[in-house]
């Protein structure tokens, strides 16, 4: 079929409307002026001023920290409901159960903040890294629950079983079986998990206290005050860390998808 | 229809010992989900190094049987002992079974050795004898060249028998085949069903084998229970299921079978033979040489078998019984046999095997001659459930 130039056109100028912006951004960063607006030649010296930014960099360490913690604990949280909820098809509530371990998706986000803000207030708990922590982990378990439980919707139960036949204890199962076949699954829904922390900025700020202010929440802040060339520098970085995670994402995906085809023509050849 | 081809089989039938002692039993055993009644107050011994299969259509409860023995799933009612030993509420991994499982659930991330290897490791066995002993797997399943590989790497056949390595490996008291040679095509599954019979000669084990293949149970067993809707209709030695099925649903559903309702007439040694018997179906006066409990005027059915039936365009000197005449009405020829679908004048067919001995492709008998058709005194039987 010949693509005709409407089709071009339209292809066009949706790229430019989802990547201008970004594409101005990275530029940008790598302005010698001050000025967001005016160009004044190449220079990387806003990288070198952000890492001198101790707001900035706390900033992004606090968010390191929380990133990975919360979406360590989302996962081993996420992971259990999910096979709570694939496993145990009839225990009383479980309609109610698998009912509300979605509804966080749908929530608003200013509401699971003020909802946990509340909850933090009402039990008297002072509010900074820990419960930024928290609430991060209670909403993005929800996401690894989802990511899992579809993975183990497919998983052949007759495997577990073979093993429990075979000797091995259910816990001991569990880890020697179940894990290494569904960790793919795990593993994306930990990457989402810590995506999803990275950049919220709505439920982070209900629940943040002094010293454990996140890196969204700092750019926002300084954007408010107006754009440095260093807000620019910083976003780049993170479009470059989401950049290579999707890229070795999908070179992963590729590489198991070639070694499936090519176990396949190795089984083909061995037909005895 | 393939009656024990394999290997002459020793003399073994503890079963019509009274004083054996069975290896395993099921005591009055049930088994409900919900409101479906699976497997229906089953008693059943199984003996030490026997071939048992559970042959039934799917549904009929042969599997939870067998799931019941290997622990996966707990009897509502009635016990399962094992050596004498009650094992109700001993977990899987304590029983000392093993099985084989339908979709051979090997475990993908392990290569062969590994899956081969899994059952000892649980047990702490030192590592040499644990390799020493999937080797003597490998060999035994004539895999040593893919012991490297990982199962998505094999062929059907080839994970079929890593399955068998890895439940064999153990060393169980009893293996459990679920459905083992379903996935695979009918040449290699009969070469395979020789190899499970020598398998388990060699190694002198209990099998119990699930199945809905007639012709495999009849291959490999040394008894086959028939079963239906979570009963057991008839425990016996293949050679008894076919020739003395005690039922029409057991004769119907092994091999191929006429099956002609009817009432008895006469039950006296009205032949000269002791225990005849003498029924009236519907026209066709039938005689059969059978001790059997039906009285005068009871609705029995007499059945025979096709390749037992004589088919002939000449009539018989006596057709007063046991003489059936009729149009061929269709042939159906399978190379080594033909069935001839003979039609009554009232509608009724019965069917007739002919061994074709000559190479002849112009068959004496064709489609739409008039025919009789013959058989002896002790060729059919009669059912009375």
């Amino acid at each position: 079929m010949k693509s005709s130039r409407f089709d071009a056109t339209v292809l066009t100028l949706c790229f430019a409307f989802l990547y201008i912006p970004i594409i101005i951004l990275v530029v940008y960063s790598f302005n010698a002026s001050k000025l967001v607006t005016v160009w004044g030649g190449f220079s990387l010296q806003w990288y070198r001023t952000m890492w001198s930014n101790e707001g900035l960099m706390d900033a992004a360490w606090v968010t390191a920290r929380v990133g990975v913690l919360s979406a360590t604990l989302g996962t081993v949280l996420g992971t259990l409901a999910a096979l709570s909820l694939v496993r145990f098809q009839k225990f009383p509530g479980r309609m109610l159960f698998s009912g509300m371990i979605y509804a966080p998706l749908v929530m608003p986000e200013v509401i699971t903040g003020l909802s946990m803000l509340l909850l933090f207030v009402a039990l008297n708990i002072d509010r900074g890294f820990w419960t930024v922590t928290i609430a991060h982990t209670t909403f993005t378990m929800c996401y690894v629950a989802i990511v899992v439980q579809s993975r183990l919707m497919t998983f052949d139960r007759s495997l577990e079983e073979a093993a429990l036949d075979l000797g091995c204890p259910p816990v001991r199962t569990f880890f020697k079986i179940t894990l290494p076949l569904i960790l793919p699954a795990v593993i994306a829904g930990w990457m989402l998990a810590f995506t999803l922390s990275l950049d919220d900025l709505v439920i982070a700020s209900f629940n943040t206290g002094p010293g454990a202010t996140t890196l969204p929440i700092k750019i926002y802040s300084q954007v408010r005050l107006g754009v440095t060339p260093e807000i620019n520098a910083i976003c780049t970085i993170l479009i470059g860390f989401v950049t290579i995670g999707v890229i070795l994402a999908s070179i992963s995906t590729k590489r198991t998808e070639l070694r499936r085809i090519r176990d396949e023509h190795v089984a083909l050849r061995g037909t005895t | 229809m393939a009656k024990s081809l394999g290997p002459v089989k020793r003399k073994f039938s503890p079963w019509t010992d009274p004083s054996a002692v069975p290896f395993i039993r099921f005591e009055n055993i049930t088994k409900r989900f919900g409101d479906f009644t699976a497997v229906d107050n089953l008693t059943l011994d199984i003996y030490e190094r026997e071939f048992f299969s559970l042959l039934g259509p799917s549904g009929c409860g042969k599997t939870t049987l067998m799931r019941m023995l290997a622990g996966f799933e707990e009897p509502t009612e009635g016990r399962i002992l094992l050596q004498g030993k009650d094992i109700s509420g001993v977990p899987p991994y304590r029983r000392p079974t093993n099985m084989m499982f339908q979709s051979y659930a090997l475990f993908p991330h392990m290569t062969v050795e590994k899956n081969i290897a899994f059952g000892l490791e649980q047990d702490n066995l030192p590592k040499g004898e644990i390799a020493a002993r999937v080797e003597e797997m490998l060999k035994l399943v004539k895999l040593e060249p893919f012991a490297r590989r990982k199962p998505n790497q094999l062929s059907g056949g080839q994970r079929q028998r890593v399955a068998l390595a890895r439940s064999l490996a153990k060393r169980p008291k009893v293996l459990l085949l679920d459905e083992p040679l379903g996935a695979l095509d009918k040449k290699l599954r009969e070469e395979t069903q020789f190899e499970l019979m020598d398998i388990q000669t060699n190694l002198g084990l209990t099998f119990l084998i699930v199945t809905h293949d007639q012709e495999e149970a009849m291959t490999v067993s040394d008894r086959i229970a028939v079963m239906d809707k979570g009963v057991i209709m008839q425990v016996a030695t293949p050679a008894e299921i076919y020739e003395a099925p005690n039922s029409r649903y057991v004769a119907d559903f092994i091999g191929d079978i006429n099956i002609l309702e009817g009432t008895v007439s006469t039950t006296e040694s009205a032949l000269g033979a002791p225990g005849a018997v003498r029924i009236d179906c519907d026209g066709v006066s039938v005689a059969v040489e059978q001790e059997c409990q039906a009285v005068k005027g009871d609705r029995v059915a007499f059945a025979i078998r096709p390749e037992k039936v004589r088919i002939s365009p000449d009539q018989p000197t006596d057709t007063s019984f046991n003489a059936v005449y009729g149009e061929v009405w269709d042939i159906g020829y399978l190379g080594d046999f033909s069935v001839f679908l003979v039609k009554m004048a009232d509608g009724r067919i019965v069917r007739a095997a002919q061994a074709n001995v000559s190479r002849l492709v112009d068959r004496p008998i064709t489609f739409g001659d008039m025919v009789w058709l013959t058989w002896p005194l002790d060729a059919g039987l009669v059912l009375t459930r």
